[in-house]
């Protein structure tokens, strides 16, 4: 009965289990609701160019800039209407899955 | 003297193969922490019963060099030998000559020796210990290969295919263990991976160790590629033996029966649940309080461990066992749990194995991750392969059986030829709580004492469906049993079974959601 700290109180349809949780579980990816003032890098690879400035106003359809992942060139237009608030990356930056490029206002 | 002088360069011939990579080499595979391809053949083997063939085979590489150079054996040891008596067919790649590298007749021996396991009805044991690919051979180190992975799938549910991982096993290599049917892996020696650390360090900039990208644990615990795993190879080799034990050796036969023997006394069937459904327990004292002499070879233990799967024996048969384990994220099913169920499930409908099941389940895991990562595709997987499998097929509900997960877990609907259930089981759409806080949502808001309400609405419900009587007066079960009881009536059931027929229409094959 000592191991009963490593119990969990763990919901199931309003009932409380106690139960161990697995190392897989406890790292799973918590859902962030997608964010339209971001844009994330859907594959890693590397910034090749970047097509706009801090400030710039943009039209939804313009192109921001190159990932090239997997040796093809990937030209990320801009989801919307705006102006670049920041861009997080420089030219010839290597990034993860998920990163934050650019931000919008 | 001809045949005197024809003898000795026979055996000069054999001598000059046999040391493999030479001495040397063989002095670094040792260093390693491995043993040699051929001292593995023998560990694994009943002693002196291992015949190797195509010893002299050469390989057939003749770019960059390579006509020039001998690769003995190339690069692999292929023969047949015996288990417990009976004929097995194995291949063990040779580290020691050019990495274990595979070119075109090194897998060409390792074909015709799966030729030999499916045409003589016995089991294929594959160790692997290999540097991928012989590159100086091109695409015929390709065709190779994909000989193999044709092999390994149509010789899949009809012998036993096991794949030890001992040593590199990377790329394309590494599909023909994942199409076998047991992979047993080594705690430092064992690396399995699609592209390795260099190739995602330099196209994704991500840096990881060999070991935790794809080492022993990982396999066994994160991906469930691999389904044992042991911390040297003499231990891997004894878990082989113990599987051996409770295997058909074809899928024409069943496994050898045992002599019977009874559970071990340490384990009391009726103090090891805990009256509240939300307390947890370990299902693997109940499969021990049920089972021939407690012994349960359980498979993919650290794997999605809050299903339980292994194999075990009753009155002397073997039987496959799922079940539940509430000790672990209160034994859900989920998206790992239910691929590494049905697999089970599968494997033993394929090999004549009677299945019994365990239920003590609070429904399918919920959660934006499960749902994403196809927990509707997953879970139907258990849902098929419970309904394909014509074997016996015996259900005990223990305790909980909400919902979705009571359907899962091998109910009377999906064609289990028994079911059984403790006075302790709740068969019901969802535990008391949830379901009294929808039934009764109005009552408990507008009263005055919501609390206490909920509280009398709970309880109500508790009484009126958590039990089994409700399920038996519909017939979807068939005897509420004691719990002392389930050892006599699961043998009773496996032997009424022996001779059980199913016999479905023809088809090609269906298809499961994959």
């Amino acid at each position: 009965m000592e191991q009963k700290s490593n119990f969990t109180a763990f919901p199931v349809d309003d009932t409380y289990y106690e139960t161990k949780l697995t190392t897989k579980f406890k790292k799973r990816k918590i859902y962030q609701p997608p964010d339209p003032d971001k844009l994330n890098s859907f594959i890693p690879g590397v910034i090749t160019k970047i097509h706009v400035k801090q400030g710039q106003m943009i039209k939804r359809g313009d192109s921001l800039l190159i990932l090239e992942a997997m040796k093809m060139k990937n030209n990320l237009t801009s989801p919307r209407d705006g102006k670049i608030k920041s861009i997080n990356v420089k030219e010839m930056q290597m990034v993860r899955k998920g990163e934050i490029l650019i931000e919008f206002e | 003297m001809w045949l005197k002088d024809k003898i000795i360069e026979f055996f000069k011939r054999k001598e000059k193969v046999t040391v493999g990579g030479g001495n040397k080499a063989m002095e670094k595979q040792i260093a390693m922490g491995k043993m040699t391809a051929r001292d593995r053949i023998k560990t694994i083997l009943d002693p002196d019963s291992f015949h190797e063939y195509d010893l002299f085979v050469e390989h057939a590489g003749k770019d960059f060099g390579m006509d020039k150079k001998s690769l003995p054996g190339d690069g692999v040891i292929t023969g047949i030998g015996s288990i417990l008596g009976h004929p097995v067919c194995i291949f063990a790649q040779d580290f020691t000559v050019a990495g274990g590298s595979l070119g075109l007749m090194h897998a060409r021996k390792i074909t015709k020796i799966m030729d030999h396991a499916v045409k003589l009805g016995v089991p294929l044991i594959g160790i692997n210990d290999s540097g991928g690919a012989r590159i100086q051979e091109g695409v015929n180190s390709l065709a190779g290969y994909g000989e193999i992975f044709y092999r390994n799938t149509l010789a899949s549910g009809v012998i036993p295919q096991i794949s030890v991982i001992l040593g590199p096993c990377a790329g394309g290599a590494v599909y023909s263990p994942a199409l076998t049917d047991f992979v047993f892996v080594v705690d430092k020696i064992s690396k399995m991976f699609i592209t390795g650390p260099e190739v995602i360090k330099t196209v994704l900039g991500e840096e990881i160790s060999m070991e935790d990208l794809g080492g022993a644990r990982v396999q066994t615990e994160i991906s469930g590629n691999a389904h044992f795993y042991a911390k040297s190879e003499f231990e891997c080799f004894d878990q082989i033996k113990k599987l051996a034990t409770f295997i058909p050796w074809n899928n024409s036969k069943k496994a050898d029966p045992f002599p019977p023997k009874p559970p071990k006394v340490n384990y009391d069937i009726t103090n090891i649940i805990p009256p509240e459904p939300s307390k947890p327990y370990d299902i693997r004292n109940i499969i021990k309080a049920i089972c021939d002499d407690s012994d349960f070879l359980e498979i993919q233990e650290l794997f999605a461990p809050n299903v339980v799967i292994g194999f075990a024996r009753l009155n002397g048969e073997t039987v496959g066992i799922v079940g539940n384990q509430p000790l672990v994220l209160a034994g859900v099913l989920d998206v790992d749990s239910s691929d590494k169920a049905a697999r089970f499930i599968r494997y033993c409908d394929a090999f004549n194995i009677p299945l019994i099941t365990l239920v003590d389940i609070p429904g399918y895991l919920p959660g934006v991750d499960q749902e994403h990562n196809g927990v509707i595709r997953h879970g139907a997987k258990i849902l098929y392969s419970y309904s394909e499998a014509t074997v016996p097929k015996i259900t005990i509900i223990l305790r909980k059986a909400y919902g979705g997960g009571y359907i899962a877990m091998c109910s009377r609907h999906l064609g289990a030829d028994f079911v059984f259930a403790w006075p302790t089981a709740e068969i019901a759409v969802m535990g008391p709580e949830g379901a009294a806080n929808i039934i009764f949502k109005n009552e408990i808001a507008a009263s005055e004492n919501p609390d206490e309400t909920r509280r009398q609405k709970v309880q109500e419900y508790t009484e009126k469906f958590a039990n089994p009587y409700v399920a038996a007066a519909n017939g979807h079960i068939d005897a509420v049993i004691n719990p002392e009881e389930t050892r006599s009536y699961l043998i009773h059931a496996v032997q009424i079974s022996k001779e059980k027929k199913e016999l479905r229409p023809f088809r090609k094959h269906g298809i499961p959601p994959f």
